[in-house]
């Protein structure tokens, strides 16, 4: 290379790097849009390469009425809404005395909070169901905001620790100072500035249970289902339009997140998590 | 003392009944037999039966690992030590996409993409690359691996590229100064300074990986599968907890022996 000229080694280096990055772009976008095309392929048969037929054929028998589309978005966003309720009701007053109290064997509770992510988490969740089925629990919707709660609870706790291990302390003596009550204070002053940060993990703990599958598919079925049951449902039946169009339904929260996780989640708060 | 305590308890609660009871129980159900006694039974059962899964499940999650930790190294590499001013942005925004895509819709994908007559094959045909009559389903452990690859090589990288961003940047130049290509300068100067975030990545992988039970059902059938897709079936077909149980403490221990691995490796270091 050294040899050749500067202008002609830059202008390969150049090709080369536009390879690479197609390349890379390829092995991102190629999987969705290959959802995209099953989406709207009305007809596709083997040996044709490409669908025969386009349309919305597929969209309008999911979005029908009485289709189980409908009932299903309907379990998984109400599902999400308790999951981050109960989450976020438990996890914001452990994430302040985390933070801010003095607690025995602090590390010692930490570590517990990040056990059920250190371990593979599948045989818990068919236990759950064994001890749910005895308590009647299995196949109710309470039971599903249940077991998505466990997963949610451990990240709503690490992130509400560091939202709240971020808030500015001298803040909160003068508050103190000025004879505001430690309620007042934690209204007026903490919970205001830890609020993007709980919103992260609103927003996480809702995303994780809108896309989870394997509790539900032990606790919820064949009662409940949710897009992702409905999905699996489709895609092991061959009906790979149906499953596809759930699929890109269900990516439209997860796009979402990813565009907009920046501004909730700043850089101060990511590197407190885990301390 | 005591409000910290009032504050945390019932957090504390929920974790005992949602993850500590049923992991009891998992414990325990793999060593009682049908009779109520104690027994190793269960687990012998689980590697006669389920042996050839554990095995599959290993190796399997061994080659994601591997090609996980060598695309992540270069993409993150790259994002630290590029210098064009069109790619490295450019790479900072493909490479995130899959993060939040979820596990199901990932196996969905896989399932119609990856098959004989999927777009994949379709697509290496029209170009050239693959001949029609010979081209094959990567619906086996191939398609495992880069499916779970897919998914957790963003989550790694994030961190890796994190860690990168924040090391000190006077090394690398002078590094780069005596004359160090940007290759060399990665393996010898900055994969060393980043290597426990890049083990920390790895093994919450490999628990991920341990975890999915969506994509080994809807890739694989027949046998070996993930030990996962064992367990399910296992409950499903037989209500049999005991050797699900079994098979999953087996899947307790895979990820345990990573964890004492990395936590050996990170004490170690420490000491030096």
């Amino acid at each position: 290379m050294r040899s050749r000229h500067p202008a002609f080694s830059r202008l390969a280096e150049t090709l080369g790097l536009a390879l690479v990055m197609g390349l890379a772009a390829f092995v991102v976008f190629g999987p969705l849009a290959n959802l995209a095309i099953w989406a709207f392929a009305e007809q596709w048969f083997y040996p044709n390469q490409w669908p025969t037929r386009w349309g919305f054929e597929f969209w309008a028998r999911v979005f029908r009425p009485r289709a189980g589309a409908w009932e299903s978005l309907w379990n998984s966003v109400s599902i999400a809404i308790a999951t981050v309720g109960l989450s976020m009701v438990l996890s914001i007053p452990a994430g302040y005395a985390l933070a801010r109290l003095t607690l025995p064997a602090r590390s010692l509770i930490m570590l517990v909070f990040l056990l059920p992510q250190a371990f593979p988490s599948l045989p818990i969740f068919v236990n759950i169901a064994a001890i749910f089925y005895g308590l009647g629990l299995n196949g109710s919707l309470f039971g599903v905001v249940l077991v998505h709660s466990l997963p949610g609870l451990v990240y709503a706790v690490w992130i509400a620790t560091a939202s709240f291990a971020a808030v500015d302390r001298s803040m909160e003596e003068a508050a103190r100072n000025l004879g505001a009550g430690p309620l007042r204070t934690f209204r007026d002053i903490t919970l205001p500035q830890a609020f993007p940060g709980l919103m992260a993990a609103s927003i996480f703990v809702f995303l994780d249970s809108i896309d989870e599958f394997t509790g539900t598919y032990f606790v919820g079925a064949p009662d409940i289902t949710t897009l992702p049951i409905l999905m699996f449902n489709a895609s092991m039946g061959g009906n790979y339009q149906i499953a596809s169009i759930t699929a890109l339904i269900l990516l439209i929260p997860s796009v979402g997140f990813m565009l907009v996780i920046e501004r909730f989640l700043k850089a101060d708060v990511l590197s407190r998590i885990g301390r | 003392m005591w409000p910290g305590v009032l504050l945390i308890a019932p957090a504390l609660t929920a974790i005992a009944l949602l993850y500590a009871l049923p992991l009891l129980r998992s414990l325990i159900t793999a060593f009682v037999g049908e009779d109520g006694h104690p027994t190793l039974g269960n687990l012998a059962k689980a590697l006669e039966f389920y042996g050839a899964d554990i095995v599959y499940s290993i190796l399997v999650a061994l080659g994601s690992l591997a090609l996980i930790a060598f695309v992540s190294i270069a993409i993150a590499g790259y994002l630290t030590l590029g210098q064009s001013r069109w790619a490295v942005p450019l790479l900072r925004w493909i490479y995130r996409w899959p993060l939040f895509i979820p596990f199901i819709v990932a196996g969905q994908t896989a399932r119609s993409f990856l098959a004989r007559n999927g777009v994949l094959n379709t697509l290496l045909t029209d170009v050239g690359l693959v001949d029609a009559a010979t081209a094959t389903s990567l619906l086996d452990w191939r398609g495992l691996v880069l499916t779970f690859a897919w998914k957790q090589i963003p989550f790694v990288t994030l961190l890796l590229a994190g860690a990168m961003a924040s090391l000190d940047r006077s090394t690398i130049e002078a590094a780069r100064n005596l004359g160090a290509g940007r290759l060399r300068c990665l393996i010898e100067i900055v994969l060393p300074q980043v290597r426990p975030q890049l083990l920390v990545a790895l093994v919450l992988s490999l628990v991920t990986i341990m975890s999915v039970l969506s994509v080994p059902v809807m890739l694989i059938s027949g046998n070996p599968t993930m030990m996962t897709a064992m367990m399910a079936h296992r409950v499903t077909f037989y209500g049999d907890y005991a050797v699900a149980n079994a098979l999953g403490l087996f899947s307790y221990l895979l990820t345990a022996v990573a964890a004492w691995a990395y936590l050996r490796m990170s004490l170690r270091e420490k000491s030096n």
